[in-house]
């Protein structure tokens, strides 16, 4: 039973605050709770302290929107969470997609997809910067939030709060295009809020550590991680994992058994030293 | 001959520019799918939201307002809708808008997309002032316009006899019998849809439009001279006179040439 904690913990926990803050979502629309009202574009906690999303406000910016002091407070809120604390946390703790992708990649695991498809990967995961940069010239041009209109994220989200309409088979295509396509292929490759939160999430404090002399190079991290270039140092160097593309979701530090990665804050004067 | 590899640099630069080629594809695929999303005129949005081309540029499709409406009047348009994801809308013959005097989805907006103060006067909210839309009345099939007794539209309206009034005229066609014929007020008429909500049709013969949808415009080059205020509009008025060949010469003296004037045109 420990073992099943220990392995599984930071998984538990996660699905416990994705499934959480849907079901207060939900709750709010359906029976009136005021814990979570709104939706992941933003959302009001306790009916006092505002949160947006700042890469909808970005776009909305970008379409020449005149945007509400309201909406600003909610963008500084999420944005200052992210960039000094969680990093791309958003993705791996929040983002309802997740839970999609995770189980399209566990399925891959599963059938051995991953082993018949060894060839490179097709595309660049520097895909979802492009995006994330046509994303606010396509909004420009338009003069509308353009991602906002085609997200799945945003999509699956609402769907779940407020009725799904066809939005199901977005996230069907999200799961099969995870699943037989490409690995990791939304999250880790086209999501332009992924990539958002990459860039936010740079300096941000909660990292995962690597101890060089506890890794036995079993590589089970480099499997289940969904952004394996950011454990580059994997029994190489005692290095904290400094990538924005981290997730923060610990998976790694599970499934290490010889205690090589854990989890703590983010030192710049001793990373400094280590990097050199 | 055989070819020299290519150097880093060009390398470096040919991948840019397939990315920008790329970037440019998806770029023009997006706009149009984003040009017929945003193409859907027939959208009734609650109550204070700005005109439709900025309530889709500021609305953040957060949902406040659809969680603050008491009567689940309001929806965010799902996938499959016709209309643009995640923005509020709604259908006045399944849930018509109650007019809440504190107007609740107002308020909560925080992006500005329903703008309280156009639903303020004198620092007091009025939903009399909202304008949703307004009813157009189908007078082939309203019954009232038959002459079959029904005031269901009239009686159902929240600014009963301002938005909504019933006009006496005499049925011919029975020599004893009245018409109450329902006439929409668009000065009025908020468009809450409590009269499409009510009437008793099968396909409702009175109906919410997008104001701008539902209204012409005569052009303001015509004035009314029995009303002092539009006739004012004159005082500054001065007449631009157009020269032709054919107009140099008074009418009369044009009647009078016979066609050699125009002949020699």
């Amino acid at each position: 039973m420990s073992k099943l904690w220990n392995n599984y913990r930071y998984l538990i926990l996660r699905r416990f605050t994705q499934i959480g803050i849907l079901i207060l979502f939900f709750g709010a629309n359906a029976w009136g709770w005021k814990i979570l009202e709104g939706n992941l574009s933003s959302s009001e906690l306790f009916g006092i302290v505002p949160m947006s999303d700042p890469y909808a406000v970005l776009q909305m910016v970008a379409a020449g929107a005149v945007v509400a002091s309201d909406l600003l407070i909610g963008v500084a809120v999420v944005a200052l969470f992210y960039f000094l604390i969680g990093g791309r946390a958003f993705c791996s703790w929040v983002c309802p997609i997740n839970m999609v992708t995770d189980s399209a990649n566990y399925l891959r695991r599963v059938f051995d997809i991953d082993r018949a498809q060894i060839t490179k990967q097709p595309i660049t995961r520097n895909v979802r910067y492009w995006i994330l940069g046509i994303s606010l010239i396509v909004s420009a041009f338009m003069g509308i939030a353009a991602f906002e209109f085609v997200s799945p994220i945003s999509m699956m989200h609402r769907g779940l709060v407020f009725g799904m309409g066809f939005g199901w088979a977005a996230i069907g295509m999200i799961f099969l295009f995870d699943l037989f396509v490409l690995k990791n292929g939304w999250c880790g490759h086209i999501c332009p809020l992924g990539g958002f939160y990459s860039l936010l999430g740079k300096f941000s404090f909660i990292r995962v550590h690597h101890l060089e002399e506890n890794c036995t190079l079993c590589m089970k991290c480099k499997v289940v991680c969904p952004e394996k270039q950011v454990l580059h140092m994997i029994g190489k160097e005692s290095l904290p994992v400094l990538s924005g593309e981290c997730t923060n979701c610990a998976r790694c530090i599970e499934v290490c058994d010889d205690d090589a990665l854990r989890f703590s804050i983010r030192d710049f004067i001793q990373n400094k030293k280590m990097g050199e | 001959m055989k070819k020299e590899a290519l150097s880093d640099r060009r390398k470096f630069i040919l991948n840019m520019a397939r990315g920008v080629g790329y970037a440019a594809i998806g770029g023009f695929l997006w706009s149009a799918y984003l040009d017929d999303a945003k193409a859907s005129p027939l959208i009734l949005r609650p109550p204070a939201a700005i005109k439709e081309e900025d309530f889709l540029k500021t609305c953040i499709k957060c949902g406040l307002c659809v969680e603050a409406c008491p009567y689940d009047t309001l929806m965010l348009a799902k996938p499959g809708d016709h209309r643009p994801i995640g923005t509020p809308y709604f259908i006045p013959r399944d849930i018509p808008c109650y007019m809440c005097e504190d107007i609740p989805c107002v308020p909560v907006c925080p992006s500005g997309a329903l703008d309280e103060s156009s639903v303020t006067v004198n620092g007091h909210l009025d939903i009399n002032t909202a304008d949703m839309g307004l009813a157009v009345i189908d007078e082939n099939s309203c019954i009232a316009f038959w002459g079959i007794q029904c005031d269901a539209c009239y009686r159902a309206c929240p600014i009963l006899g301002q938005a909504i009034t019933v006009e006496y005229s005499k049925n011919e066609r029975t020599g004893k019998h009245a018409f109450l014929k329902p006439v929409v007020h668009a000065d009025a008429c908020t468009g809450c849809g409590m009269c499409e909500h009510a009437c008793v049709t099968e396909k409702p013969a009175i109906f919410i439009l997008p104001r701008e949808v539902a209204m012409g415009k005569a052009g303001s080059h015509y004035i009314k001279g029995w009303d002092k205020k539009d006739e004012s509009r004159l005082k500054d008025a001065h007449a631009i006179h157009t020269t032709t060949n054919v107009s140099k010469r008074k009418a009369v003296d044009k009647l009078n040439s016979g066609l050699e004037g125009l002949l020699d045109e």
